[in-house]
């Protein structure tokens, strides 16, 4: 399963960032914020028709050799990032689409949320419940 | 349906609440129409988010403005825009010949100045769905003969 999950809005700060393996946090946030170039060059291809420009789901990023990163961009320009372990290779492709397909209905019924300013941080335990169950297979 | 109703009904109540308040507190006529049109800002950001999970990703300030003129309008109001004009240097003029939210009230002249207070919350729901799609602008509403409306659509360029 997912070894680090974040959501990064438009103006590309994280409005949620976390990772299992509670030490090295800081190489996955480091991760996160490199893949973003790959995302924007992968948004901005659009005119290139290099990927199926009308879809969400962006697909491998990058892989490295302890890990693979999976993209997708909103309509509303927050993307999702998902690094992944890369001797999980059971995961498929459907199943990371899923996994992002969840992750976007939380983000919107978080922004459904009266309570929820668009741009502040995600601090909604019905959203980390949500990331949890994605993540809970690596101890 | 009832669904219908039941906004139509919320957002007459919505305006007339506010403008209740107003004049029991400082009278101040313009921050109601301000007020509304920061509702509808939220509002349209949530709706944008909920409409746009499942469709493709946009190419450009028309497509969006195409989206917002059939599949946003039809899903909150039942019915499409009747026309979309442009510039193209940024201006949008929507017209709505029909306009949901002032049907109810009068065919002819006789609303006419009380027609602003009802057009501010649309005004600011198509804000803030543009706003969350990544295009900044300014929302204004004019009517001239009820029921028909006209939103106009001033990209600001960033």
């Amino acid at each position: 399963m997912a070894v680090c999950i974040a959501v990064i809005a438009k103006e590309n700060y994280p409005l949620y960032i976390r990772s299992v393996p509670t030490e090295n946090e800081l190489k996955f946030h480091y991760t996160v914020h490199t893949s973003l170039d790959v995302v924007d060059e992968k948004i901005s291809a659009m005119g290139k028709a290099l990927v199926d420009q009308r879809e969400l789901y962006l697909g491998l990023l990058y892989p490295t050799e302890d890990y693979k990163v999976y993209g997708y961009v909103t309509n509303s320009k927050v993307k999702f990032v998902m690094v992944v372990d890369s001797s999980n290779t059971a995961l498929r492709d459907n199943e990371i689409r899923s996994m992002f397909r969840k992750l976007h209905n939380s983000y919107t019924d978080i922004m459904c949320n009266p309570f929820y300013n668009p741009g502040d941080r995600i601090h909604s335990k019905a959203f980390d419940n949500m990331v949890t169950s994605m993540m809970m297979q690596v101890c | 349906m009832a669904d219908e109703a039941l906004f139509l009904l919320l957002h007459s109540e919505m305006v007339a609440g506010l403008y209740r308040a107003a004049e029991q507190g400082e009278g101040e006529n313009g921050r109601c129409i301000t007020k509304l049109e920061n509702m509808g800002f939220r509002v349209g950001q949530g709706l944008i988010e909920r409409f746009t999970k499942d469709t493709a990703r946009f190419k450009d300030e028309l497509d969006i403005m195409k989206f917002i003129c059939k599949d946003f309008w039809t899903t909150v109001f039942k019915k499409q825009i009747d026309n979309l004009r442009t510039n193209h240097q940024g201006i949008y003029v929507l017209q709505d010949n029909k306009f949901r939210l002032l049907t109810q009230m009068s065919a002819g002249k006789q609303y006419l100045e009380h027609a602003p207070k009802y057009l501010a919350f649309t005004c600011g729901l198509i804000r803030g769905g543009l706003s969350n799609l990544g295009i900044k602008s300014i929302v204004t509403a004019e009517v001239s003969t009820m029921p028909a409306c006209k939103f106009q659509v001033m990209i600001q360029k960033m």
